[in-house]
């Protein structure tokens, strides 16, 4: 643990629930109670979750709720320390020998001058470290990278901290709110899973889902938010291969709102269904299921 | 609270989970900033810190249950220090309001039938706090619990839900919807409403299991109901001894594991660059050296993609077994050059065919149980007559790239075993394995001849439960 003593930044669990709500994310009792406890003991969020149920976004709607910057790595298939910590500008550290080239050679000079901040790119990781102004760190599709490439992370997870050889320790100015978001197409490694505080999303809850229909949908009656959430949760009932996401589901209720529909029908359904699933099996099996 | 606290995490990790220090000082940690007033808020500040797999979930839930369960203010109006009397008469004065003109029964006990009516006027609104209420009233009337008797909760839930007619109130409800709907409702409507009804009866059904449980807890103290409530989770279910729940926690688990799987195979592959030690180049390239073998050169990797041949028992107890394994083996054959298999119950049927263009194994898997004509005299296994059939029809297609990959129990009936086949299809094929899917210490009782078949294979597996079934995947790819 650091010594860096931070301010709470929320006050109690019901607060950072209202809070979100304003910033129109609907968080359940168990994703305000996580964030809340993050805050309090300084420790990162590990998110996971079926793909499209608000797992980012959580993350952005937390950054605009206590009003901080959202700094974003993006994981993929062999991301490494250049790309996620920092980078040595190696172009203008040449220049900088050529420039001098001309006079003095001073070797300690020259080289102390070359492993100075001036030549140091930072990467979203140590960016978020050296921010002065409130940040959120996201850390998105961790379980895209290689489980070697995942200790690059531990430093900064447990300790808010990065090592540079050159520069030594640089520590972190304030402690940010880090997420990490995975959509478990792999198991993560034991180190980084106890450094972090766990939060599973699921699909919503009836009542949940239809607030956030009627929330992010505009001009949608609450009658048809009603019959989309209780369609919805009856299609997710059925074993399929990819099951209607929340945000799905948001695109087809607008979809319905632009159609001019008030109410749907079975008929209707059928005929949408293409927007609520992906794959062609899916929507056969969700379209005979509909008809009897 | 400490003491509860780490009793908590003790029955946790009995449970099998895998709570570490650190996680252990976290939960600590955290519920120090959380009030234990507040049960969701808690429970979830608890899990964040614990739990780190979903589908422990489970099992956590049932451990913090038992330890947390009268505890919190949401059960105010259930209250330990409220008496039965009281909560009657609670319930009655709801019942007048909801009534309204109410013609006042006044006092006393309540009768089964106004017990009924309430029940489902709440299920009809979907009041939650009613139905909690109505929960602990349903459980104290007809569950007849009594101090100290060594029956196991499921008796008294068996005895209050007889008591309630829930199956009733179901056809109850819809006949009402269906009523109160001006021009009737159609299909769809009609499947929503159902299903919305569907879920209120199993919440219900839930709360009255949370509220015998509460008493039990009471009742026997926190570490014998914990001990009896304990339940594995879903990768160490048995496969053979599986109720109906924890199939359907199996079925879901098996997903994200065949995915998880198959990435870590196809990631195996890709790293794996180098092949063996090539000698002969090897000590070719070292005359450029003077005969010095300063360049070692290898083989090019050649991956193991074996061509996989699965015979299945799907015979009664094992069926769930062959299920899994089949549905496991099909969603990764990528990672095999070819996958055939065969079902049999005392006749042998090829199902091939039922997974090749399809795309849903669900959906395969059940075709298999379905379509193959795996009946012969009597459809009691037999694994003799069986292999027989195979090795005639089939036996001349096993290779030395396949691995014969047999599943059962071996519990032949006292038939012929034939296991000379087993033996001639070892010296064809590159490997046969068995798994079996009985705890090893029942092999070779009774009527099981594995060990007849084990001779000749290259290695017999137990394999009862996903975990098991996972390593084995593993390995063989």
């Amino acid at each position: 643990m650091t010594a860096i003593e931070t301010e709470p930044r929320f006050g109690d669990v019901p607060t950072v629930r209202q809070q979100l709500q304003d910033v129109d994310y609907l968080a359940d009792e168990g994703i305000a109670s996580v964030v809340f406890l993050a805050d309090r003991l300084d420790k990162p969020i590990l998110v996971e979750g079926p793909a499209g149920t608000g797992k980012t976004q959580l993350a952005k709607s937390v950054a605009e709720m206590i009003g901080a910057r959202l700094i974003r790595l993006q994981c993929y298939e062999g991301i490494d320390e250049a790309k996620a910590l920092y980078e040595w500008n190696y172009k203008k550290q040449l220049l900088r020998i050529q420039a001098q080239s001309g006079e003095d050679h001073n070797w300690d000079e020259l080289h102390d001058d070359l492993f100075s901040d001036e030549f140091l790119m930072t990467r979203p990781l140590l960016e978020a470290i050296r921010a002065e102004d409130p940040v959120v760190l996201l850390i998105d599709e961790i379980d895209r990278v290689e489980v070697e490439t995942e200790a690059l992370l531990l430093e900064i997870l447990s300790d808010y901290q990065v090592s540079v050889p050159e520069l030594g320790t640089i520590e972190a100015a304030q402690i940010p709110l880090v997420f990490l978001t995975s959509n478990n197409t792999r198991e993560l490694s034991e180190a980084l899973k106890r450094r972090c505080l766990f939060l599973h999303i699921d699909y919503p809850q009836l009542e949940r889902e239809k607030t956030i229909v009627l929330t992010k949908v505009a001009g949608i009656t609450d009658n048809l938010a009603d019959q989309v959430a209780r369609i919805v949760r009856s299609i997710r009932q059925l074993e399929l291969k990819k099951s209607p996401s929340v945000s799905e589901t948001l695109d087809w209720a607008r979809t319905l709102v632009l159609l001019g529909i008030q109410s749907i029908d079975a008929e209707q359904a059928k005929e949408t269904l293409h927007i609520l699933l992906k794959y062609q099996t899916d929507i056969e099996k969700a379209y005979k299921e509909l008809s009897d | 609270m400490l003491d509860l606290l780490s009793g908590f995490i003790v029955e946790l990790r009995r449970a099998g989970l895998p709570v570490s220090l650190t996680e252990n000082l976290d939960a600590m940690a955290a519920v120090t900033h959380i009030p234990i007033e507040d049960r969701a808020a808690f429970k979830y500040a608890l899990a964040a810190t614990l739990v780190k797999n979903d589908s422990h979930w489970r099992a956590f839930e049932t451990v913090f249950e038992v330890y947390f369960s009268h505890r919190g203010p949401q059960y105010n109006v259930t209250d330990e220090n409220m008496s039965d009397g009281d909560l009657e008469q609670w319930l009655q004065e709801q019942m007048e309001q909801m009534q309204q003109q109410g013609d006042g029964s006044g006092g006393g006990d309540m009768s089964p039938e106004e017990l009924a009516e309430m029940l489902y006027r709440a299920m009809m609104q979907g009041d939650d706090a009613l139905m909690r209420a109505m929960a602990r009233s349903a459980v104290s009337k007809y569950a007849g619990m009594e101090p100290g008797r060594p029956v196991g909760g499921t008796y008294y839930l068996y005895r209050t839900l007889r008591n309630l007619d829930l199956e009733g109130m179901l056809d109850r409800l819809m006949e009402e919807a269906q009523q109160d709907a001006p021009e009737g409702l159609t299909d769809l409507e009609q499947r929503l409403e159902r299903e919305e009804f569907q879920h209120r009866i199993d919440e219900l059904k839930k709360e009255i299991e949370a509220e015998i449980r509460r008493r039990l807890v009471a009742d026997r103290g926190v570490e014998a109901m914990a001990k009896t409530l304990r339940k594995p989770l879903p990768e160490d279910v048995d496969f053979m001894h599986a109720s109906r729940d924890e199939m359907a926690a199996i079925r879901k688990a098996i997903q994200p594991l065949t995915r998880k799987l198959a990435a870590r195979l196809a990631r195996k592959r890709k790293h794996k660059r180098r092949g063996p030690l090539d000698f002969r180049a090897t000590v070719r390239a070292s005359l450029s050296y003077g005969g010095v073998p300063a360049e070692p050169k290898f083989r090019y990797p050649r991956p193991n993609k074996p061509e996989l041949i699965v015979v299945a028992d799907i015979s009664g107890s094992v069926a769930a077994f062959a299920r899994f394994t089949l549905h496991l083996v099909y969603a990764l054959q990528a990672q095999f050059s070819k996958v055939r298999s065969f079902v049999f119950i005392d006749g042998i049927d090829e199902v091939t065919h039922l997974f090749q263009g399809e795309e849903d194994i669900t959906r395969a898997v059940h075709r298999v149980n379905t379509e193959a004509d795996v009946i012969w005299v009597d459809g009691h296994s037999d694994y003799g007559h069986a292999f027989q059939v195979f090795w005639d029809n089939w036996g001349t297609e096993i290779n030395p790239k396949s691995t014969v990959l047999f599943l059962g129990d071996a519990r032949n009936n006292y038939h012929a075993t034939n296991a000379w086949i087993l033996k001639e299809a070892g010296k064809k094929a590159r490997n046969v394995f068995w798994l079996n899917p009985e705890p090893r210490s029942y092999w070779d009782t009774g009527d099981s001849v594995i060990g007849d078949y084990g001779a000749h294979c290259d290695g017999v597996f137990e394999c009862r439960n996903l975990r098991q079934l996972e390593t084995f995947v593993d390995h063989l790819a």
